[in-house]
């Protein structure tokens, strides 16, 4: 099926015109809405699977073939801008998984935002995300990726203050908007070094791309900043908009003001997609990160940076009390792992837990928004409990997510793609912290889970000591509709299932986006370091289970009246530094927000007592300049092509004096002139 | 005469003569009287070539100069008609009087 | 230099200059006669007989009287012309005209064609003169009679006086149709 990769720009498309087709939609027909988008997305999921069977496997170890797609989209004089599409293990991967998770994000928007007056609207932002997220996958030109990846971060702005009336989701969006913006302007730097020393930005192109060998080979020679190659300066670059987009420290402090949106939003954006899409980037340009003379500065950075994220991500997570806000630094915290995985395992590691992360983060996410829903939205943990008996499907399916996400031995996906993580990190020839940072991660991990659990669905519901509950209007917690709880079912079992596509015993993950030969390996198992970090890090995970478990079982103590056992635990003040996210706000409230006010505020004043008094000089001196104008025109130009024009009448009066009128006077001046012609000829040699 | 330089001295003189009148004088008549003079200056040479020209039967000369009186009547007529007719307008045969063309 | 000849040229000169000095028009008019007549003296002398006939009978006879009526018709006679001269212009017209004859006695003088040799006796008879006026010369001799004609008319007409009409003196303008080659 070689002319699917010409058709698939379908897979972006079909989003986008239901997109454009929901801005015009009458906001009546909802339902009708509503399933024109999911239809759309159903469709691309199908040319996704389609696109997955027709990937090209190959047999050689590290070595990947692709499916390639360039053209011409405009010409500009003698030259012309090509872009391209590719199909590749690593994006249809990605595809699968984005069309797939959107389409049950689309199906639970039925039911979660069935009260909302702007659902329409809400339906034509979530298209118009998926979209652009397909966009950016399939792209094989980095301009068309970065162009992607704005529409997407527009989406997000949309979506995340879709609730606009709030004033907290207005900054917010506001917020995740400028942050990702900063980080943008690396990406954005290092595309336009990348274009001036490559020539072109299709990543492969008939050996002529930037990220085939004949251009890596110049550009890991030139030299580039602080003493690194032109290609890990790069790198480094692109990994600073990666940093933005995928919430790594320190730009990660727009992903927990992000939960300001409705929860289908947090689901798919923040949890699946879109805080992906860096790692995407990075996986895209990883051979540029990985080439032999360019240094291995890149990849040290990314997984330093990963490792931070991860550790800080824990942290604050464990201090948190607002049930979204502990799953977006979750989410930080894992994605921190993922770069981790990428910069010391490379790009399957990492990939294959992006892709479990997606299932088990949407599928917390989602059940987070049934939780929300059935507690008449309250979002504060201190408030919930007991609700296993009362939701038992978001309960089963809440937990599996949880058991994932904290890596249960064995039987989640999680367990496996952390390890896999966990074993590349160990065999780093780097230093060691990183490896240790991400242990802590994953005990921290179990641990703030097994909180979050303990205070929502078990022990006794405290939902009714809400401010706005009382006793004539009791506020009971109620289990979600069918079309809400689908989606839920789904994804934990393939929050089960997907993890085994990856074990050491039959890695068909790595295989298929790396290239080889895929076999049983039946005693990979057993090999030294392998074993022992497996078991390592189940006993860790089961670790963090029962020491959560202990603090926080309901048997123990009661979250609103009590201090947190962790905050008795620990020493005075830091459990109040973790639940402030470290300060960082703060920090960044008092310096760079600071100084842009300052700026502003200078500009005021400088406008208000510089300018404006400056208004009437200007005005003054235009009318100076008019005033010489005038003068100048009237009394130099005009009055001297007057004096001239008379000069010229002066001169034409004393030349008519000649004219006398008098017969006489013409004959004798005739005949004199003649005379004295007549003396001229003979004496100049006439005869 | 020896040679024709007498000749052609006189009216070489009378032509000077001829043309200083009508340049000088404030009559019109006058000037048609110059005019008059200057063409028998001419006449005068004509016919002194004529003398000095071999050629027994060569009567080109004489014949110019009978044309050239001739002519030189008839143009004296119209001439004077023409003063004659401007005297009535201007009351004055003074040639300054015709100055419509100034300026 | 013949003395005869002299004696012609001396008077003819004479009264040309005086014909053009006089302030009495009536006597420059008769001075201008006497020029003639010495004119006429200098053809006979120059054996041009018929020419010096014609010269008086036309001249002398025709031309004198004509200017003596025109000047008599015009009141000049019995008018004192008190500026006769041209006081503003004098100078160059008495300029040019010595001028002139500087130049023309220089051209004489320096020419060989002056110095040619004494003539042999030339006779000329009217018969001559008939025959290369009839042969020769018959175009121009016919051109002559038309001018002839069309001076006698002209005169005439531009003499005759002003006809009586209430139109403005510009009408006498002659109406030109529009030339077509043009």
């Amino acid at each position: 099926m070689n002319d699917l990769i010409s058709y698939i720009w379908l897979i972006p498309g079909l989003p986008i015109l239901a997109a454009l087709a929901l801005t015009f939609w009458p906001v009546a027909k909802r339902k009708g809405a509503a399933w024109l988008a999911i239809s759309a997305m159903a469709l691309s999921f199908v040319i996704s699977l389609f696109a997955f069977g027709a990937v090209p496997r190959s047999a050689e170890e590290g070595v990947v073939t692709r499916l390639i797609h360039n053209f011409t989209w405009f010409d500009v004089g003698t030259s012309s801008m090509r872009i391209g599409w590719i199909l590749d293990p690593l994006n249809v991967v990605m595809l699968v998984m984005v069309t797939f998770v959107s389409l049950l994000v689309f199906i639970y928007s039925m039911g979660y935002m069935e009260k909302d007056p702007r659902f329409v609207r809400f339906y034509a932002f979530l298209s118009l995300f998926a979209g652009a997220m397909l966009g950016l996958l399939i792209a094989n030109h980095l301009l068309v990726l970065f162009m992607c990846w704005e529409v997407v971060g527009l989406a997000s702005y949309l979506l995340i203050g879709f609730w606009f009336q709030k004033p907290s989701a207005a900054a917010a969006c506001k917020k995740a908007f400028i942050t990702t913006r900063i980080g943008d302007l690396g990406l954005f730097i290092g595309m336009v070094w990348l274009y001036g020393e490559a020539g072109t930005l299709l990543f492969y192109d008939a050996g002529q791309g930037c990220l085939e060998s004949s251009s890596l080979r110049l550009i890991a020679s030139l030299p580039g900043m602080a003493g690194m190659t032109a290609a890990a300066t790069i790198g480094c670059l692109l990994f600073f908009g990666a940093m933005g987009k995928s919430g790594q420290f320190p730009l990660h402090v727009w992903l927990p003001d992000a939960m300001e949106g409705p929860t289908p939003v947090s689901a798919l954006i923040h949890a699946a997609t879109m805080v992906a899409a860096g790692v995407f980037l990075m996986a895209r340009v990883h051979p540029l990160l990985t080439y032999p003379d360019a240094g291995t500065q890149a990849l040290s950075f990314i997984t330093w940076v990963g490792a931070i994220t991860a550790l800080i991500g824990a942290l604050a997570a464990c201090a948190q009390t607002d049930l979204k806000r502990i799953l977006a630094f979750s989410t930080i915290s894992q994605l921190g792992y993922m770069m981790l995985g990428l910069g010391t395992g490379g790009v399957a590691v990492a990939m294959f837990h992006l892709i479990t992360h997606a299932f088990f983060k949407a599928l917390l996410f989602l059940g987070a928004g049934s939780v929300i829903h059935g507690c008449h939205d309250e979002q504060d943990i201190r408030y919930m409990g007991g609700l296993r008996k009362i939701m038992p499907v978001t309960f089963a399916t809440y937990g599996v997510g949880m058991l994932a996400l904290a890596g249960f031995p064995l039987v989640t996906s999680g367990f496996w793609s952390k390890d896999e993580i966990l074993h590349a990190a160990a065999h780093w020839h780097g230093h060691p912290a990183p490896f240790i940072m991400a242990l802590v991660g994953a005990f921290l991990t179990a641990f703030y889970m097994t909180r979050q659990m303990c205070h929502v669905f078990f022990g006794k519901n405290r939902l009714q000591e809400r401010e706005n509950a009382s006793e004539e209007h009791p506020v009971v917690p109620h289990e979600s509709p069918a079309s809400m709880l689908m989606p839920l079912r789904i994804l934990a079992g393939l929050a089960i299932v997907a993890g085994f596509m990856g074990t050491p015993l039959f890695p068909w993950f790595q295989s298929f986006l790396e290239g080889g030969t895929l076999e049983w390996h039946g005693t990979a198992l057993f090999h030294g370091s392998t074993l022992g970090l497996l078991i390592g890090s189940s006993a860790l995970v089961l670790g963090g289970l029962i020491v959560g478990w202990w603090f926080y079982s309901s048997l123990v103590f009661d979250p609103l009246r009590d201090k947190d056992p962790l905050d008795e635990k620990l020493p005075a003040g830091w459990f109040a530094t973790l639940r402030a996210k470290f300060y960082l706000d703060e920090f960044y409230e008092s310096t760079v927000l600071e100084g842009a006010r300052l700026l502003a505020m200078g500009a005021a004043w400088l406008e208000r007592h510089v300018m404006i008094p400056m208004m009437p000089l200007f005005a003054f001196g235009t009318r100076i300049m008019s005033w010489i104008t005038r003068f100048w025109d009237e009394w130099v130009i005009n009055a001297s092509f007057d004096r001239s024009c008379k000069g010229i009448q002066n001169q034409s009066e004393r030349v008519s004096t000649a004219h006398t009128g008098n017969i006489q006077f013409y004959l004798q001046i005739v005949a004199l002139g003649f005379v004295l012609l007549a003396i001229i000829w003979i004496w100049g040699g006439g005869q | 005469m020896d040679t024709l330089i007498p000749y052609l001295l006189l009216s070489a003189g009378l032509f000077c003569v001829g043309l200083t009148g009508v340049m000088l004088r404030r009559n019109a008549i006058l000037i048609l009287a110059g005019v008059e003079l200057m063409l028998n200056a001419a006449n005068i040479n004509f016919v002194a070539f004529w003398r000095f020209h071999p050629g027994a039967d060569d009567m080109s000369g004489l014949v110019m100069v009978l044309f050239t009186i001739a002519i030189a009547a008839a143009e004296a007529a119209v001439g004077l008609a023409l003063v004659i007719s401007i005297f009535r307008h201007y009351r004055s045969t003074d040639p300054e009087i015709l100055e419509d063309l100034k300026g | 230099m013949n003395l005869v000849f002299a004696i012609i040229a001396l008077i003819t000169l004479a009264s040309a200059i005086a014909a053009m000095c006089l302030r009495n028009l009536v006597h420059c008019v008769l001075c201008l006669t006497v020029t003639f007549t010495g004119i006429a003296m200098t053809y006979l002398q120059l054996s041009a007989q018929f020419v010096g006939f014609s010269q008086i009978m036309v001249y002398v006879g025709a031309v004198s009287v004509l200017v003596i009526f025109a000047l008599l018709m015009t009141r000049g006679g019995n008018e004192l012309n008190l500026r006769d001269w041209n006081p503003r212009h004098w100078l160059i017209g008495l300029g040019t005209g010595l001028l002139t004859f500087g130049v023309m006695a220089t051209g004489i003088f320096k020419s060989s064609l002056t110095r040619s040799a004494a003539p042999d006796s030339k006779t000329e008879s009217v018969k001559t003169i008939g025959e290369s006026l009839l042969n020769e010369y018959v175009l121009p001799l016919e051109a002559l009679a038309l001018l002839l004609t069309v001076a006698l008319i002209g005169a005439a007409l531009l003499a005759m006086p002003e006809r009586k009409t209430a139109s403005s003196p510009h009408s006498d303008r002659p109406q030109t149709k529009g030339d077509p080659t043009n």
